[in-house]
């Protein structure tokens, strides 16, 4: 039904179209910016270890980019590309990652522990699972506010197996909080294969035993997981309740930057490799006529320049000064 | 002169959550059993009635999530007291409250606080047994970025309550059992507030100062009376928060009497006591008549025998025991007596 106040079809369609090229750019935006962690990581740049999300960019994007800025999320050790897509500036994460102190939490916590305020993400976290309270419980302050926020708890497959998962999901779900649960499902948790340490017939199963509207997804293709994201949203904006959403994806690297990954099945790491995120998109974008292949080699000269940028500011950036050691230990 | 009213410990910390609940609608209570049943221990009794089930939440039996949420609620702008039922139950929120809760600020650069307090009871007397006994304040101690009171009266209790609400930081309150039905004076509103991180002198003395935590402070009340019959006077402080300790007033009070005996409720190996006694040394050390002592809890899980459980934390005779040797002096002789 069209209504007086909503925008004319082709107005609509429009949006959309700009919408999708914006998608894009942010993929390959966390992709370059995964290639060059990865690349700083090689180098010794890096302090400590670092979980890149390369070929988990649909799942990244296709969710955060469907939030408002003041919507909540809370991330895993595989966080940048949701920092990224949540609206965070490259430079500062470049900065924090390399843990100097222009970074976003002055060069102390690093790629597991990145905090954006200003954008509502409650942080990556070092603990697998960790993060799923703390986005139920922005939920509960969102909704005990009346403020019409949302939060999303981002959690991979190894999470599953923790308690955290069935205690929140059953508390959300009692009291109808606005959250969305994320499960990046790239059939690891760190070194081991999810199905050697997983019982139950279906993952999907884990929400729907309290009643949560449960969605498996292609977590390679963006426009799957924007389709069942924006169902989750929507339904948790309007006092719907929690949602959990399934999104079977791949890591195109090992648990951390420097994993040999001889635990893959070369032959799986192929066939995911052909399904990557990224070029189906820009198939789509061109058959479709939403942008052309030189609109397409602006963005990714664009990008790569914005990369290189962030790359420069934080290698240029100080570190951190023994004066800083105890600030902010009590709030 | 501020209005005062005598009042229950128990009462004290309920009137402390309701006057900070009307003060700030962000403030919320979480746990088990502490809305429609009032609380196991009546902890929480008619703030259910006043306040409803959106500010006084009944938790299922998840501590981790639920406290977990807790700290979610408190980066987003709410004020959550959060109730672990028994101390020995913290041991299920370790991961929350240790790598999240109090890291938060720190690793966030302050751009997110967590302004959080978790109320929990501890203490022996209730039988309650291995699980449900321990006083494991000492745990939190070690957690940077934690903030831990142990109230011992009524006032306290209230005042604390009060200045932990509206702390910017997670704050640990351990409530013993046995001082619920203790009656004291209480303040009202403001007048009430009492700050984080200052010690007070509970009783004067001149001959020995016994620094005791929680109910510890009641034992030692009554062994000073016990010990001015006998002409000695001991003078009693307690530290009122451990996290942070007030070592100024600890020192100041041993520095006018010369001996110190610390008296606590929790174990000894590397407890509370450890602390505050290394504390006196480093800064009262040339006023010591005497090394500093301890008497502290047996660390064992505590036993629910009417037998036994006694015998696990100090009490009042085994204070007065311990300063009277402490006074006699005949475990440290003078150093020319010391000659072979």
């Amino acid at each position: 039904m069209i209504t007086s106040s909503a925008p004319p079809a082709d107005e609509h369609d429009h949006l959309r179209r700009k919408f999708l090229v914006e998608t894009y750019r942010m993929m390959l935006l966390i992709r370059y910016f995964e290639e060059q962690v990865r690349s700083l990581s090689q180098g010794g740049l890096v302090p400590g270890l670092v979980h890149l999300c390369a070929g988990q960019e649909a799942t990244n994007a296709g969710t955060c980019m469907h939030l408002r800025k003041d919507d909540y999320i809370a991330s895993h050790h595989r966080g940048h590309g949701h920092c990224l897509a949540k609206g965070a500036r490259p430079h500062l994460l470049m900065a924090e990652i390399l843990g100097r102190q222009t970074g976003y939490c002055g060069g102390r916590s690093g790629s597991m522990h990145i905090f954006d305020r200003e954008n509502g993400n409650l942080g990556t976290n070092g603990i697998v699972g960790g993060g799923i309270p703390l986005a139920a419980g922005a939920a509960l302050s969102a909704k005990a506010r009346g403020t019409e926020q949302i939060a999303v708890a981002y959690f991979g497959d190894g999470a599953l197996n923790q308690g955290l998962v069935p205690e929140c999901m059953n508390m959300a779900a009692i009291w109808s909080l606005p959250v969305v649960f994320v499960c990046e499902n790239n059939g690891f948790g760190e070194f081991t294969a999810t199905e050697d340490v997983t019982a139950g017939q279906s993952l999907l199963s884990r929400g729907q035993v309290y009643d949560i509207p449960s969605v498996e997804v292609d977590g390679m293709d963006v426009l799957a997981v924007s389709a069942a994201f924006v169902e989750a949203r929507d339904r948790a904006r309007r006092g719907g309740g929690p949602s959990f959403l399934l999104c079977n994806t791949y890591r195109f690297g090992g648990h951390h930057a420097g994993d040999r990954q001889d635990y893959k099945s070369e032959e799986d790491a192929r066939l995911w490799r052909d399904r990557d995120p990224i070029p189906k998109l820009a198939m789509h974008l061109k058959a479709a006529e939403i942008a052309s292949p030189a609109v397409l080699q602006d963005i990714e000269a664009s990008v790569e320049e914005e990369i290189q940028a962030a790359v420069q500011f934080a290698k240029a950036s100080p570190a951190p000064e023994s004066l800083d050691l105890r600030v902010q230990l009590h709030g | 002169m501020a209005e005062t009213s005598i009042s229950t410990y128990r009462s004290a910390i309920i009137d402390a959550l309701a006057e900070e609940m009307r003060n700030d609608a962000g403030v919320f209570l979480m746990g088990e059993d502490i809305g429609k049943a009032g609380g196991v221990f009546k902890q929480t009794e008619g703030l259910f009635i006043e306040f409803g089930a959106e500010r006084v939440i009944d938790t299922p039996i998840s501590e981790p999530g639920a406290f977990g949420m807790a700290v979610g609620a408190a980066m987003t702008g709410m004020r959550p007291v959060f109730e672990v039922m028994f101390g020995d139950f913290m041991t299920l929120i370790m991961d929350q409250l240790v790598n999240q809760a109090a890291k938060v600020a720190y690793m966030s650069n302050g751009q997110f606080t967590v302004p959080l307090v978790v109320r929990t009871t501890m203490g022996t007397g209730s039988s309650l047994g291995p699980q449900h006994s321990q006083s494991l304040y000492a745990w939190a101690c070690h957690v940077p970025g934690l903030k831990v009171a142990v109230p011992s009266t009524p006032a306290d209790a209230k005042g604390l309550y009060k200045s932990a609400i509206r702390d910017a930081n997670p704050v640990l309150i351990f409530e013993d059992r046995m001082l619920y039905g203790l009656k004291g004076p209480v303040a009202v509103g403001e007048t009430s507030l009492v700050p984080l991180g200052q010690a007070v002198v509970a009783r004067g003395g001149r001959d020995l100062t016994v620094v005791a935590v929680g109910r510890m402070v009641q034992h030692a009340l009554k062994a000073a009376e016990r010990l001015s019959e006998d002409g000695i006077e001991i003078e009693v402080v307690d530290p009122r928060t451990l996290l942070p300790l007030d070592v100024e007033t600890i020192a100041c009070s041993v520095r006018r009497t010369n001996r110190a005996l610390v008296v606590d409720g929790g174990a000894q190996q590397y407890g509370a006591g450890a602390e505050i006694a290394q504390s006196i040394n480093e800064a009262a050390f040339d006023w010591l008549d005497a090394p500093v002592m301890r008497l502290c809890a047996e660390n064992i899980p505590v036993p629910i025998s009417r037998t036994l459980e006694p015998l696990v934390q100090p009490d009042e005779s085994r204070i007065v025991a311990k300063v009277k040797e402490l006074l006699v002096g005949h475990r440290w002789p003078d150093r020319e007596d010391d000659s072979p």
